[in-house]
């Protein structure tokens, strides 16, 4: 059995402890996030409002819940996008190096990346107005060249290895090459930069919501909660800083997943573990 | 290197012009008509017929491009449908806002990095390279539009080192504008730092396992002058990609950022043109924001051909 | 009184003990060869002697230089020593130095750091230290970078970077090893030459035995950490005391049993077979170059036969090579097999697929990690239409295995639990399986350690008998060819420049190249020779 890395370890229960609670949220919250009670808004941390209340009266800790399945969902489905695109692409590009397919594939991921998510959220949003829809489209898109640079560049140095060769003279034509040898060899990289991306994710939903951008009320999100507080921040600072620890600590516990990961997947530390 | 240079000005141009044929398509073909699009669903037939008169809407899809782009080039960007002025005067006095506080913002971040992320590697596995890892680790999970709301509570409204937002404007001297975009530059410059100085600590470990620099010590170097002489300029090829990237994220960071310090940059303009469905002040400054990032990113990689030898040719 | 005294050298990294007890001692102007295989630990003695080793390693001993005792100075002092008193090169030239650094620099910044010279002088002694390690001024100028530069001229800076400040003592690990044969006899005859006139003493590390006796005055023989036997070079190569060095030797020197059956049925005709490349352009305007890798080759392979192939890097053989098996278009001449034509491109003739094999020269990078080993070896049965399956494929798969002399549970294992000479096994099982005529080796001996190559070799023998296998065998190592083929071709340029017997061909070589080639190549002392 390996020894799981302590990075993975903490940063799953992180992240997990986030993902469980946006779950549960299906079922069940401490209190009802759609109902105002402006009687008792701005109350501090209790034994009954366990993060406090917001302007409106409700309770913090379970717009958290809530706000988390948006941030969580946004961006798994917009790294699943980043995959689904981008990965074919870059294998694409790569098994055709030197030709003007791959040259093609590089020149429209450099357009891309020229193209902040935060510019392409706009572009979109102007056209078809705000929705979280849109917002995890403007996030996949960005995250298409990341997926197509990262599988090329993995790809191009399996190409030139003795057993590609092999493998090409048994016959072996470039899809199927792409897909039995290149493939399951940078699957790797791909775990290891999905919980990257998929952290990046969180944070530009965040600041998407933040700047009106993504998911609209009465759904709650973390970035919108933060947007409210801005102005009541000086008298009622708890109301900014559970959704930025609520952010935070999701990012961090994928970044830290991530490293867990890329220790344990890495062949060479792999040998060294035994 | 003249070759090089000229190869990529020609990228920079294809990119340029691909660019602007994404954004025209989005913004005036998508939505179907602009013109009913910004007048909205109760519009007049009048109405629409003359806006459409007044945006040049009426001729081929070629000729509106070409017309736009040429605009573009003698600084013509349209008139502002909600502002009713020309778009070119609203750019101009809020790109001098936008485009220093990320310059402002890429210098701290450089600045902090490059040192951080060299120390970390070059006291690997000891405990400021585990502090520096584990400060990074927190920098680079902080919204840096969260942070900057922190920074105003504590240095704004608490300590009342800076003012809570605002801009004086530049006529009013060079060190108070300076100063009124300090909070903004730094909270959008710590996040980025840490992802820099983690890339560079690990750009610096890689080259110190290269076999050039065992020769180094082979000569009778030591390790601190193996690594200044070394490995710092190699390690720093693949850090300018990512310093190109980063003005990006920094440009887009800085629109919202504003937000926070009520700064009257690009960033207000854009969302009250979204939110106004003023299409015309969208297109401009969107292309105007892609154009800059593309430029900076065609400087990088002229500095790449400066620092790496092995792409010029003879 | 010796220059560099060593005794009871100990080292050990993390609890396993690396070296063991190594004592020997160098004298000033004295070549002192160091000679064994991978993992003998002739790499850590020299890391060891220059403070190099890993972080975590602890050394025991006393090595005395000119009344210091280097493993006891301080990092400090040996900073000063290092490039100093005691030089260092390494094997790989390619990655030896700094690629964004003028090779003028480099050479002067030994000068620099050791407080001889200031900037400019410094230069100057540069450009001095550079000619005389033979690249002179017209074609390499200072401000020249390295990856302007080839392996063998890589080398040279390398030395000339290492010699600068004049030390005592010189260090090579495996200089050669990485170059052309006749580049390698040009850096060896470069140290020698630096020995005879600065009365520098080298110490040479090297696997080949060859190299060693042409060179050393004195040698040690290291096998797993420690030193075997010891003494001049001619007292050990004539008594081999040892039982290892006479293994090793016997390794070096093997001819494996063959009993060729030679046929006059051709197996493969290459006939006036051209392929050329497109090469990038230069600049916009440009009209893009041509570089011609292989010029209007014809030869012909028999039945039964092993054909040598013998060429130095560059000259066209990977391209050839690949064309042969299929995956290179030509733009001239044909390529038949038993026959049938055999064309690059989508639709390859599966029966030339079944006819033909290869295996290649790094036992590290020919195999997917993430296969299986009998997945790995069957992988050539995928274009056969009458593939085998279920308990018929298993049986094929053992078979092989049992062929090349592994066991059948070694199937279900992956390729990194196996040793290079193990892997090469695994590779001579995957070429083996579908039965073909052909095997092209490609440099298949080259990675492997001496006494495992003599294993190796042995065993293509045995295969080539039992299952009437005809070899095409690529090299640049003529000793290897000449013990193994029938026939041989020199190739340069993408042209063959001699071919014939392979006896004739190097007892009597005609071509200028040829006898170039030959004469470079190290050769083991004949008299001893006899003791095979």
């Amino acid at each position: 059995m390996i020894k799981l890395p302590r990075t993975l370890i903490f940063g799953g229960i992180l992240f997990f402890t986030f993902l469980i609670g946006a779950l549960i949220s299906f079922l069940w919250t401490p209190s009802d996030v759609e109902i105002l009670n402006i009687t008792s808004r701005f109350k501090l941390p209790s034994t009954v409002n366990w993060f406090g209340t917001d302007h409106f009266g409700r309770d913090i800790f379970s717009m958290i819940m809530v706000g988390a399945r948006t941030s969580i969902a946004v961006a798994v489905v917009a790294v699943g996008i980043g995959i689904l695109v981008g990965l074919p692409l870059g294998l694409w590009a790569a098994s055709h190096h030197g030709h003007w397919v791959d040259d093609l594939i590089m020149r429209g991921n450099d357009l891309v990346f020229a193209f902040p998510s935060l510019i392409i959220a706009i572009l979109i949003t102007a056209v078809f107005g705000p929705s979280a829809f849109n917002a995890i489209i403007a996030i996949g898109i960005f995250n298409v060249p990341v997926f197509a640079r990262i599988s090329r560049g993995g790809a191009l140095s399996i190409w030139t290895l003795d057993y590609i060769l092999s493998a090409r003279v048994a016959g072996k034509r470039t899809f199927r090459i792409s897909v039995e040898h290149i493939l399951p060899n940078i699957a790797n990289l791909l775990i290891v930069q999905g919980t990257i991306q998929f952290s990046l994710g969180i944070l530009a939903e965040a600041a998407l919501s933040y700047v009106g951008l993504g998911v609209q009320p009465p759904t709650p999100s973390w970035g919108r909660m933060l947007a409210d507080s801005q102005t009541m921040i000086s008298f009622a600072p708890h109301l900014a800083l559970f959704p930025g620890f609520a952010i935070i600590l999701t990012v961090l516990g994928l970044n830290l997943m991530g490293d867990g990961l890329r220790d344990i997947l890495d062949p060479r530390i792999r040998r060294a573990r035994g | 290197m003249l070759h090089f240079a000229f190869t990529r000005l020609i990228s920079l141009s294809l990119s340029l012009i691909a660019a602007s044929v994404v954004i025209f398509s989005v913004i005036e073909i998508i939505p179907g008509d602009p013109a009913s699009f910004m007048l909205g669903i109760n519009a007049q037939p009048d109405t629409i017929a003359a806006l459409r008169e007044q945006l040049g809407l009426n001729g081929s899809l070629l000729s509106r491009y070409f017309s736009w782009v040429f605009g573009m080039l003698t600084g013509d960007f349209g008139i502002s449908y909600t502002y009713r002025v020309p778009v070119s005067e609203l750019i101009l006095a809020r790109v001098w806002i936008s485009l220093p506080l990320a310059i402002y913002a890429l210098v701290i971040s450089t600045l902090i990095a490059f040192p951080v992320g060299l120390i970390a590697a070059a006291n690997r596995g000891k405990p400021i390279d585990l502090a520096i890892m584990g400060t990074t680790q927190l920098g680079v999970a902080i919204p840096n539009f969260w942070f900057a709301m922190i920074l105003v509570l504590i240095f704004s409204i608490n300590l009342r080192w800076f003012s809570a937002g605002g801009f004086p404007g530049w006529d009013e001297g060079l060190l108070i504008s300076i100063k009124s975009l300090t909070l903004p530059a730094i909270a959008l410059a710590l996040p980025q730092a840490s992802i820099l100085a983690r890339i560079m600590r690990s750009s610096v470990l890689d080259t110190l396992d290269q076999d050039y620099i065992r020769t180094a010590r082979a000569k009778g170097l030591n390790r601190r002058q193996a690594i200044w002489r070394h490995a710092l300029k190699n390690a720093m090829i693949p850090v300018l990609t990512i310093i190109g990237m980063q003005f990006s994220f920094l440009m887009a960071g800085a629109i919202i950022i504003e937000n926070v310090f009520f700064l009257p940059g690009l960033g207000r303009l854009i969302f009250q043109g979204i939110t106004q469905r003023d299409l015309v002040v969208v297109e401009s400054v969107v292309m105007l924001l892609v154009f800059a990032v593309i430029t900076v990113t065609f400087i990088v990689d002229l500095t790449y051909a400066a620092v790496d030898p092995r792409l010029r040719r003879k | 009184m010796s220059l560099l005294d060593i005794k009871n050298l100990n080292v050990s990294i993390h609890n396993t003990k690396i070296l063991e007890n190594i004592s020997f001692s160098v004298n000033e102007g004295e070549i002192f060869g160091i000679v064994g295989e991978s993992g003998s630990g002739k790499s850590m003695t020299a890391l060891g002697l220059m403070g190099l080793l890993p972080d975590g390693a602890k050394i025991t001993g006393s090595a005395i230089l000119s009344e210091k005792d280097l493993l006891k100075i301080s990092e400090e002092e040996m900073c000063t020593l290092r490039g100093n008193a005691i030089g260092m090169i390494f094997q790989e030239p390619m990655t030896a130095l700094n690629p964004v650094q003028t090779i003028g620099n480099q050479v002067a910044e030994t000068l620099i750091i050791h407080g001889r010279a200031k900037r400019t002088k410094a230069l100057k002694i540069a450009r001095e230290k550079l000619n005389r390690v033979g690249l002179t001024e017209e074609q390499f100028p200072l401000d020249k970078y390295p990856h302007e530069l080839s392996g063998g001229q890589r080398q040279r800076v390398a030395i000339a970077l290492a010699i600068a400040m004049r030390p005592k003592i010189l260090i090579a690990d495996e200089p050669t090893t990485a170059l052309d044969v006749t580049t390698q006899s040009q850096i060896l005859r470069l140290l020698k030459s630096l020995v005879e006139e600065e009365k520098m003493a080298l110490i040479l590390i090297t696997h080949d035995l060859a190299v060693v006796s042409g060179l050393a005055d004195n040698v040690a023989v290291m096998q797993t950490g420690k030193i075997v036997e010891a003494g001049t070079t001619n007292d050990v190569f004539s008594q081999m005391k040892h039982a290892y060095t006479r293994q090793l030797f016997s390794a070096s020197n093997h001819i494996p049993v063959r009993n060729p059956k030679l046929e006059e049925t051709p197996l493969l005709e290459i006939k006036n077979v051209v392929r050329n490349y497109k090469l990038p352009r230069e600049s916009i305007f440009a009209r893009p170059k041509f570089f011609h890798a292989v010029r209007d080759i014809s030869f012909i392979l028999r039945k039964g036969e092993n054909l040598g192939l013998v060429g130095e890097s560059g000259c066209g053989k990977s391209t050839l090579t690949r064309a042969i098996l299929g995956l290179e278009e030509l733009q001239g001449g044909e390529i038949i097999l038993e026959g049938d034509i055999v064309k690059a491109g989508k639709k390859l003739n599966s029966k030339i697929r079944r006819k033909m094999q290869v295996v290649f020269q790094d036992p590290f990078s020919s195999f997917n990690p993430r296969h299986k080993i009998g997945r790995l070896i069957s992988e050539p049965f995928y274009l056969m239409e009458d593939r085998p399956t279920g308990a018929k494929l298993k049986n094929e798969i053992n078979d092989a295995l049992t062929n090349v002399g592994l066991k059948v549970e070694d199937a279900d294992k992956y390729i990194h639990e196996f040793s290079g000479g193990q892997r090469q096994r695994v590779a001579i099982a995957r070429a083996l399986i579908i039965k073909p005529s052909l095997i092209v080796l490609d440099e298949a001996v080259s990675a492997l350690d001496v006494s495992i190559r003599a294993q190796v070799l042995d065993l293509l023998a045995e295969l080539s008998s039992k299952f009437n296998l005809s070899y095409l065998f690529i090299s640049h190592d003529l000793s290897v060819v000449r013990n193994i083929t029938d026939r041989v071709l020199v190739m340069k340029s993408g042209k063959i420049v001699e071919s014939g017997d392979t006896q004739k061909v190097f007892d009597n070589p005609q071509h200028e190249y040829t006898k170039e080639l030959i004469a470079a190549t190290p050769q083991l002392p004949k008299h001893l020779s006899r003791k095979v």
